[in-house]
Parts: structure tokens; C-alpha cells; sequence
């Protein structure tokens, strides 16, 4: 591993075709992420056609609001992600690390507020398992959808946490002066990966908490 | 150019020495070799368990190991096989070692994620061993839902975990592939001038990154079943196991062409360089290996046609899988018109691709048989359902897996293996695989149903050829393990293009140096250019070789 990072990498004949390379690289990756995240919303799909009624029910029981705030916090994080980008751009080291930090805060800030709803969620019994509780005729299928609640908003949690970690790493970087307007890429690429997390949540809002506030 | 220069002073092997340099390197060629031994360590084990099973059957009863026993060991020889040693096969492998080289480049795009690759996989090998160890697992390798989620008291989180780690080696070396040829192809390496190994393993890794994703949300949701109790597999919950069926063959009907794609892209090098011809119809066949990945996408529920299916579903999937085929004709048509008017030589790595293309027609036309619907009922869940699938795995991917390591051997190691064993050995693999198979689709055609230890007396006359098929085809394979090794370092020094083969690969020195070639090579020239318009051959025939 060279220590200076605006090396090409032996493989590469230019900087160009090293940064098409991890460009196209990064976004098969994601490719492979939508594939993964298509398997589970897949599975939601085929349930909420199964069971409108317990769905809908189910998703009551979601606290609205925190999802919006939520939501919002996500697309701030994404808007000081592309802040982010561009400073690397434009040579800007301060800004950067601002940006970059304020990202990983508001990742920091989506993930406790997340925590806080599992826990209630926990308190209200509706939690998969022994202990779960629910109007009788529904119960079985609302469990169901608390599955896929859990599981959904687990597996883009662990996505936002491995993103932090990134976001960490860059900022490290950007404080050792790591990133060039020659050389940005991975400041590019995390950015790319921290929109398609947003971008999963963008699906996973309106699926979980929006689908019956219209009974 | 032509035979048996020296090999180069400093190459790839001798670069520098000692087991750490293997084991933090980042040169493809070199992780080719780590994959070699690995899959090679799991393909001797998954062998151990067929063996204890064709044991098993060589007597109606059920006398040498117990019902579960059994079901264990089945299991074992189908995760070992397919996820620790085929999948990961000829792309690993050989296309770890020879993508680079085929288009020019001197490295895959990512070379630390190629590395990083090879130990997941071991480590997804570590959970399944562990798995194995601590007492088995006895589900089969598709793991169905409920019995996999609930009812199965033996370690199924363990191994589910390793099979899932497992697939990200596959998606990484899949992504690496992508990009490496898309970006890294030398200057006047087109798209049509790629040797159609290449472009099967294009197709070969558009499946790896767009089916092993849901094969691991799959198997997650089957571990956070057993160990949390969700109830998204379980009917007693208002779930449905039909959703895990459709998910899992999402992935894993694709996962036979990741095996199987490969190797056509091996037996298309090695119809060209020993008919000394041009593939016909190199277009078609290129597009073929795209067309086979799209379409196999598309036919999982081939598998689910006695599980409850919707019939207008199943009749949808029946005609889509008899698409499939079509490509994969395209494809055996035009190795067999290659051969016609060629000057054939039957050296061992053509054998092994003369093999290939007989025992993957026959496992091909088998699966049309069980893509039309009234017969599936029938054969459903029985040995023609083994004897198909293995016609296309062993058959298929196992002998273009073995003429491909032939073939490139003096590549990879500098030395030439002894011919005339080699020849002798792809002769037993073949009548042994035969007679172990074939039977089988005897037996699965009068009834004898797959997974049981125990069957009725009057199958046994089919079962004991299939057994003794089964040592004969072992026999087969320790043979070129033997004096593969022995080759190592009593084998002839084979100079740089000992086949005088077309192809990037054969242009540098066996071993190849560490950056695979002296100078970045310009391509003047389409793939196979072995003859002229005019069928002037610019290259001299090959001397047969003394056996």
C-alpha cells in the first residue's frame, strides 16, 4: 500500500482508468445491494398483498412522526455528503472535514433516534417472539410485518453504521491530506454509498410507516 | 516463440519465497493458486462423503450408517460441492489466473479485493467445517423452510452462516471481473477480439453480483428465523416456504450456470487450439454465454412445479427453460461444426472438451425432459433429478474444470504433465463417470426416489454399478493429483506456447512474470486466428506427441 495516495496503483496505465475502474466498481457493488434489499422487499410485497388489513393495522402502531424526522435527518446527511464531495473538489480541507463530520452526526443522530423506536417498540411487546402481543385475529400477520420491520430496518442500519465507519475513515484521511481535486475517488464512492442507504430508506418510510394511514 | 525456451530467470513463482508472501499477495496469478488448494481441500472432502454414501447403497438396507447419518452426509457433499468447490471453480481458479493475461492487463482492477476475496471464502469454508465438525447438518443443500427454520435439530445457523459469507467472495470476484474487463483491456483488445473464455466469464459474473445478493438476504432471513423466530418462512405463523423455495432458486438455478458457463468458455479454447481452426460462429457463442445468464435468470421456478405452484406459473417457467436451451445448443452446434475440417488432435485437455460436449448434451436433453411438466411429476425428486444435474456439474463443469487445468498447466507452472497418463486418466474419469451415472437415470425413471439410505432389493443391481462406477471415477481423479504434483518438478520445461496456441497468455513465458508481460501487447489480430481466409494455416501443425 503506497503512502502517498495520488499514486497510481500498478495495475492502472493512468489516474483515469484507475478512477473509471473503482467508479464502475462501486457501482456493480450497489448493484449487488439493490439485489440483496430486492430479496426482503420482495417478501414484504408478497405479505402485504397477503394481509392488507394486519399490515395496515401493524403500521399504525409505528410512530409517524419519528420516521419523518428521520427521513429528514437522512436527506440533510445526504446534502452535506455532496457538500462533502465538492469541497474534495475544490481543494477545500476544512470543509470537508466539516461536512464529513456533520454527516457521520446526522448518521449518528438517524441511528439513536432508531434505537429509541426499537425500544419502544420493545416496551409495547411488539417485538417478533414469545412475547409478542397484538389484537387477536391479526396478531399472527402483524407479527409478520413487525418481522420485516425488524429486519428491513436492521439490515439498513447495519448499512448506515458500516457508512459511518467509511465516513470515519475519510475524515482521517481528509485531516492527513489524503484528497486532491486530482484525487477524491473514495470521497466520491462513500458519498455514492451513503445516497443508496438514503436511498433505502426513502423506500423503506413509506412502505413501513405510510402503508394504512389512509384507514 | 515456440518450444521450450527457458523458463524466465525471475517469474511470478520465484519472485520471492516463504508462506507470508503467499499470504498477504496481491497477484492474481499467485490467488489463483491459494483458490487451487482450497477448493482442491474441499473437493477431496466432499468426495469422502459421496463415498460414505455410494457405500451406503451398495446394499438395499440401510447397514453402514444410520438414516440420519446418511442425511447428513448428502447434505455435506452438496454444500461442500457446490458452494466450496464448484461455484468457486474455474472462475477462481483459472479465471483468476487468466483474465488478467487473456486481455492484456496486468493485474485484475482490484487486486486486494481479489486477495480479500480468498479469505472470506476460507472463512466461510471455517463456519462449514466447524458446522460439519460439531455434528453436521441435515437439511440437504437447499435448506427448505419449515424444516430448515424449525424443526431441524442440527446446526443449520452455522452453516447457513458460511455459505453466506462465502457469497461475498463470489460477488467480489465477480465485480472484479466486470471491471477488469471492461477498463483493463490492453490497446487494440476489442470486444470481439476477446478469447470467449473471457466472455463466459462476463456472463459467469453478471450472475455472481446479481443472484448471490439474494441468496444471502435469503439466508439471513432463515437465520434470524431459527434464531430469533421470525415468521416469515413459517406456516404455523401465517408464513409461506413456498417464498423461501422462490427465493432460494432466485440464486441457485443461476448458480448452475456459474458452474457451467465457465467451462464452455474452457472447452471453446480448447475446441479452437486443437482444431487448429477458429471457433464457428464466435459471435454466437459469445452471445449465447450472455444469453444463457439473462435467460437463466429467468427459470427457477422449474423446481417448484410439484410444490404448489400456480399451473399457469409452471407452464410460463416450462416454456422459459426450454428456451434456455437454445443458447446452450448454439453453443455445442458450433463447437462440433469447429470440429469439421479440422486438424484434430487428441491430446488430454481435448479429451476432457470431447467429453464435456457429449455428457453435457446428454445432461442438457435431460433437462428438457424434466422442464416439460407431466414428466417432472413423474421423475420428480428422483435419481433422473441426480443424474441429470451431475451430467451438467461433473460432467460438465468437472471436465472442462480438468481439461482447463491441462491445458494451462505448463502456464501456470513452467512444466508439462506426462501426456500419456493424462490421456489414460481422462479416459477412466469418463467411463467412470458414465457408469456411475448413467444407472441412475434408470433408477430415477422406475422410481427410486432421491435422499433415502435405504431402498427396495430391486434396484440394487443399478445401484452397485453406480457404486463401482463411483471408485472407478475416484480412481480417475486421483491420478492427475499424483502426477500433477509430480510434474512439479519432473516435468518437461514446456517454453512459453508448448500447444502453439492463439491467445495473449501463450505470449508471454511460462511462468509468466509478476506484472504478466514485458510490455503491454498490441492486438492486431481477432480471437483463434489460427487460419487465413483463405484455411492457410499460419501455424505450423502440432508434432504429435509421444505417449
Amino acid at each position: 500500500m503506497s503512502e502517498t495516495s495520488t499514486l497510481i496503483a500498478h495495475q492502472f496505465d493512468d489516474a483515469e482508468q484507475q478512477r473509471e475502474s473503482s467508479t464502475l466498481g462501486m457501482w456493480i457493488f450497489l448493484a449487488t445491494e439493490v439485489m440483496f434489499f430486492g430479496g426482503i422487499f420482495l417478501g414484504y410485497i408478497v405479505y402485504r398483498s397477503q394481509y392488507p388489513i394486519a399490515f395496515a393495522a401493524a403500521s399504525n402502531r409505528l410512530d409517524i412522526w419519528l420516521g419523518l424526522i428521520n427521513t429528514a435527518v437522512l436527506i440533510c446527511s445526504s446534502f452535506t455528503m455532496v457538500l462533502a464531495v465538492y469541497n474534495a473538489a475544490a481543494a477545500q480541507r476544512r470543509a470537508l472535514q466539516t461536512n464529513l463530520l456533520l454527516t457521520i452526526v446526522l448518521g449518528c443522530v438517524f441511528l439513536s433516534i432508531k434505537l429509541y423506536e426499537y425500544h419502544m417498540k420493545f416496551e409495547e411487546n411488539l417485538v417478533p417472539g414469545a412475547s409478542f402481543a397484538f389484537p387477536a385475529p391479526l396478531a399472527p400477520a402483524a407479527e409478520i410485518f413487525f418481522s420485516f420491520y425488524f429486519a428491513m430496518t436492521g439490515m439498513h442500519a447495519v448499512h448506515m453504521v458500516i457508512g459511518i465507519g467509511l465516513l470515519g475513515g475519510l475524515l482521517f484521511r481528509a485531516g492527513r491530506g489524503w484528497y486532491s481535486p486530482e484525487y477524491f475517488t473514495p470521497v466520491e464512492l462513500v458519498g455514492l454509498y451513503w445516497h443508496f442507504v438514503d436511498i433505502v430508506w426513502i423506500f423503506l418510510f413509506p412502505l413501513l410507516y405510510l402503508v394504512g394511514r389512509h384507514l | 516463440m515456440s518450444a521450450a525456451q527457458p523458463p524466465p530467470r525471475i517469474h511470478y513463482l520465484n519472485v520471492s519465497y516463504g508462506i507470508r508472501s503467499w499470504l498477504v499477495t496481491t497477484d492474481h496469478k499467485r490467488i489463483a493458486w491459494l483458490y487451487l488448494l482450497s477448493i482442491t481441500f474441499f473437493f477431496v472432502i466432499g468426495g469422502l462423503f459421496a463415498v460414505f454414501m455410494r457405500l451406503e447403497l451398495l446394499t438395499p438396507e440401510g447397514d453402514l450408517v444410520q438414516a440420519d447419518t446418511y442425511n447428513k452426509l448428502f447434505t455435506l457433499h452438496g454444500v461442500t460441492m457446490v458452494f466450496f468447490f464448484l461455484i468457486p471453480s474455474i472462475p477462481a481458479v483459472l479465471g483468476n489466473f487468466l483474465v488478467p493475461i487473456m486481455i492484456g492487463a496486468r493485474d485484475l482492477a482490484f487486486p486486494r479485493l481479489n486477495l480479500a476475496s480468498w479469505y472470506i471464502y476460507t472463512l466461510g469454508g471455517a463456519f462449514t467445517l466447524a458446522a460439519a465438525a460439531a455434528g453436521g447438518v441435515d437439511t440437504g443443500w437447499t435448506f427448505y423452510t419449515p424444516y430448515s427454520s424449525i424443526y431441524s435439530n442440527t446446526h443449520v445457523a452455522l452453516t447457513v452462516v458460511g455459505i453466506f459469507i462465502t457469497g461475498f467472495s463470489s460477488i467480489l470476484t465477480g465485480l472484479n471481473f466486470i471491471v477488469t474487463i471492461h477498463k483493463m483491456r490492453a490497446p487494440g483488445m476489442t470486444w470481439f477480439r476477446l478469447p470467449l473464455f473471457i466472455w463466459a466469464h462476463y456472463a459467469t459474473s453478471i450472475i455472481f453480483v446479481l443472484g448471490t445478493p439474494v441468496l444471502a438476504i435469503t439466508l439471513v432471513l432463515v437465520a434470524l428465523e431459527r434464531l430469533f423466530h421470525l415468521g416469515i418462512f413459517d406456516p404455523a405463523l401465517g408464513g409461506d416456504p413456498i417464498l423461501f423455495q422462490h427465493l432460494f432458486w432466485f440464486y441457485s438455478h443461476p448458480a448452475v450456470y456459474i458452474m457451467i458457463l465457465p467451462a464452455m468458455g474452457v472447452v471453446s479454447e480448447l475446441i479452437a487450439c486443437f482444431s487448429r481452426k477458429r471457433i464457428f460462429g464466435y459471435d454466437f457463442v459469445a452471445f449465447a454465454s450472455l444469453a444463457i445468464a439473462v435467460i437463466g435468470f429467468l427459470v427457477w421456478g422449474h423446481h417448484m412445479f410439484v410444490s404448489g405452484q400456480s399451473v399457469y406459473a409452471s407452464m410460463v417457467f416450462s416454456i422459459l427453460s426450454f428456451l434456455v436451451a437454445i443458447p446452450s445448443a448454439i453453443k455445442v452446434f458450433n463447437w462440433t461444426a469447429t470440429l469439421y475440417k479440422g486438424s484434430v488432435s487428441y491430446d488430454a485437455p481435448m479429451l476432457y472438451a470431447l467429453g464435456f460436449i457429449g455428457l453435457f448434451t446428454i445432461g442438457g436433453l435431460t433437462g428438457l425432459f424434466l422442464a416439460t411438466l407431466g414428466i417432472d411429476v413423474h421423475v420428480h425428486d428422483t435419481y433422473f433429478v441426480i443424474a441429470h444435474f451431475h451430467y451438467i456439474m461433473v460432467g460438465g463443469a468437472v471436465m472442462g474444470y480438468l481439461g482447463g487445468i491441462h491445458f494451462w498447466w505448463p502456464k501456470m507452472t513452467g512444466r508439462t504433465y506426462p501426456e500419456g497418463w493424462a490421456r489414460l486418466a481422462a479416459l477412466i474419469v469418463f467411463i467412470g463417470f458414465n457408469l456411475t451415472f448413467f444407472p441412475q437415470f434408470l433408477l430415477g425413471y422406475l422410481g427410486m426416489p432421491r435422499r433415502y439410505h435405504a431402498y427396495p432389493p430391486e434396484f440394487q443391481v443399478l445401484n452397485v454399478m453406480s457404486t463401482a462406477g463411483a471408485s472407478i471415477l475416484g480412481t480417475g481423479y486421483v491420478i492427475p493429483l499424483i502426477y500433477l504434483i509430480w510434474s512439479l518438478r519432473y516435468g518437461a520445461v514446456a517454453g512459453a506456447n508448448p500447444w502453439l496456441a492463439k491467445g495473449l497468455e501463450w505470449q508471454t513465458s511460462s511462468p509468466p512474470p509478476t506484472d504478466n508481460f514485458e510490455i503491454t501487447p498490441l492486438v492486431t489480430e481477432e480471437a483463434y486466428a489460427y487460419a487465413d481466409a483463405e484455411g492457410e494455416n499460419d501455424l505450423p501443425l502440432r508434432k504429435p506427441v509421444d505417449v
